[in-house]
């Protein structure tokens, strides 16, 4: 009897202390989904200073979004996610592989990971407008390839589909690689080593080892990291936005998902926006469960034995 | 000996692929730097390789420049980074021993809840956040960037996984037998045994704040009341070609380097931090 009172007393406070994580997450993210939702359902936009509506209209949102240009949209940002990631997953792998391996003996390893992490934690749209300032046609890469006789003329970078795709995968494969390849790193570290003990015994090479030891052994972490990359670039926009100006340059090939969402909602066009953001809401939906499916099955990327070790 | 002839050869290619990306990574931030060091009339001439004399004018330029208060936008990016990562990091934890050290009815409920949530993108309710903000009349202000960090899903991961690896219970009993408050127990005992996750997760989330370019964007109208990264799209909206050349390459720099300083100084505990935290922001 005494016990179970006790218990009631502490639960309590159990309330108390995640309260203002659910009330914060109630009235700032819940609330506006429910709008969001609510006004994808409504003629609702404005039209220099008259509002219109909002007026129901159904699923007339949705349907018009699917015959405008959503669709390419969604395209391009796939192709700008997938020339970063598939460079990016790649070296990573094969940074991963080389750090991990203590026959390497890689010199100053804590530098290269230094160098490889920093481009992670620069401002993506202070990024972006660097290399916008660097590789204009008057710019000092231009000038440096035309110096060097590479060039007669300056190649306009932005001013071809395929420069400013290549510029902003460049910039995605710049920033995450780093991060990506110390995530991969913690992971091949996780192996044992007498696995790639009886490996080498029975005659294994490098590469061998790497194909059929390293790689099936860190795939929970290979997937989370994909996934976590998709939703990544579901929601890429600084840099696209910034390197175009907003524009999507040339003839809206680089416009992602997220700037079309961003120049209906500075449109304040709210119907439009309410229904791509329930497009995009669905999608970032299914991808949530997989993550949450990985993330509760087996603590895949070590993140608890990782934080034992740094208690040390 | 014919396998270390080889471990030799793959080494040497390890060393030459691991300078050839540094390089990439570093290139571009040399460039930067070294122009924003060369006066308008320099950068015209073509690029060099060594730095200029002009920093300190170019400097100068900036801090004058009305159009674009970047000392300002500093300010209050440093404001807006500060307060979201101190609240961010405290109530995360706060929610995370929550839900460690008491039983409650709904305790795997909003457990589940949170970890479902735990990689949403804040872009799907922008449209309603912005709607919100405006009604609640705190559209234009600094405050709906810092607020809302209190709920902050990745980070109440990461600091609930550390509770479960580093607060044996028996430590929270016995300062409820000395007649310690809950609340007491929480901020003198917890909290500094979470001290190294707090500190990893202050700098994600400040740096994470501090580059946040989409909802600041949304938000904020008024030039006084810019961050660093709305500032920086301004410029680029603008017509820059007729601008001092030198004068943007100092901004760019203004905005990037003091985030590369900070980090060169804590990288040890940065790099040690991404496999802890795991999830990207």
């Amino acid at each position: 009897m005494k016990t179970k009172r006790k218990s009631i007393s502490y639960a309590k406070w159990g309330y108390i202390f995640i309260l203002p994580f659910f009330v914060s997450f109630f009235i700032f993210s819940f609330i506006p989904l429910a709008d969001t939702i609510r006004y994808s359902f409504f003629e609702y936009y404005r039209s220099g200073i008259k509002e219109i509506g909002p007026n129901f209209v159904g699923m007339e949102n949705y349907k018009s979004l699917l015959q405008s240009d959503m669709l390419r949209y969604a395209g391009n940002t796939l192709i700008l996610w997938l020339i970063g990631f598939i460079p990016q997953i790649g070296i990573a792998l094969l940074l991963a592989a080389w750090f991990a391996d203590s026959r390497l003996k890689i010199h100053g390893e804590q530098f290269f990971k230094v160098v490889i992490y920093l481009p992670n934690l620069i401002m993506a749209s202070a990024f972006a407008m660097l290399f916008f300032t660097l590789f204009s046609t008057n710019g000092p890469i231009n000038g440096i390839l035309m110096s060097m006789g590479l060039l007669k003329q300056p190649i306009d970078f932005m001013g071809s589909v395929f420069g400013t795709r290549s510029l902003v995968g460049l910039m995605n494969f710049l920033m995450w690689f780093g991060n990506t390849t110390i995530m991969l790193m913690a992971a091949i570290m996780g192996i044992s080593v007498d696995i790639f003990e009886a490996a080498e015994l029975d005659g294994c090479n490098s590469l061998q080892k790497f194909y059929f030891i390293t790689l099936p052994m860190i795939r929970p972490i290979l997937a989370y990291t994909l996934i976590n990359s998709i939703i990544g670039g579901l929601q890429m926009f600084d840099v696209p936005q910034i390197l175009t100006n907003g524009q999507g340059s040339p003839d809206r090939t680089s416009m992602t998902l997220i700037m079309f969402l961003n120049s209906h909602l500075k449109s304040r066009n709210y119907g439009m926006a309410g229904a791509l953001s329930v497009y995009l809401f669905i999608v970032s939906g299914i991808l949530c469960f997989f993550v949450y499916r990985m993330t509760n099955n087996n603590d895949p990327y070590g993140s608890k034995a990782a934080a034992k070790k740094a208690k040390k | 000996m014919k396998s270390k002839k080889a471990n030799n050869m793959r080494s040497v290619i390890a060393h030459v692929v691991l300078v050839i990306l540094s390089f990439m990574c570093l290139f571009f931030f040399y460039i930067l730097v070294v122009n924003a060091t060369r006066s308008h009339a320099d950068l015209q001439k073509g690029f060099s390789a060594l730095p200029g004399g002009s920093l300190f004018e170019n400097l100068k330029n900036v801090a004058n420049d009305g159009t674009f208060p970047m000392f300002r936008g500093i300010l209050n990016s440093l404001i807006v980074s500060g307060c979201s990562a101190a609240i961010c990091t405290y109530f995360s934890a706060l929610t995370a021993y929550g839900l460690y050290a008491y039983d409650f009815k709904l305790k795997k409920v909003a457990f589940t809840f949170i970890m479902a949530i735990l990689v949403m993108p804040t872009q799907v309710t922008a449209m309603g956040f912005l709607r919100l903000i405006t009604k609640m009349g705190m559209y234009d202000s600094l405050l709906p960037l810092i607020i809302p960090s209190i709920a902050s899903p990745s980070v109440f991961y990461f600091m609930f996984s550390y509770l479960q690896s580093s607060l044996p219970m028996s430590l929270v009993e016995a300062s409820r037998i000395d007649g310690c408050g809950e609340f007491r127990t929480f901020n003198k005992i917890v909290l500094p045994i979470m001290k190294p996750a707090i500190a990893v997760q202050a700098i994600f989330s400040f740096v994470g704040s501090w580059n946040n370019y989409f909802v600041p964007a949304l938000i904020i109208q008024s030039k006084d009341k810019m961050t660093v990264p709305i500032l920086i799209a301004t410029l680029r909206g603008a017509d820059y070609m007729n601008f001092d050349m030198g004068k943007i390459y100092m901004m760019i720099t203004i905005a990037i380097v003091p985030i590369i300083l900070v980090y060169l100084f804590l990288s040890k505990y940065i790099i040690a931090g991404i496999t802890l935290g795991g999830v990207k922001e």
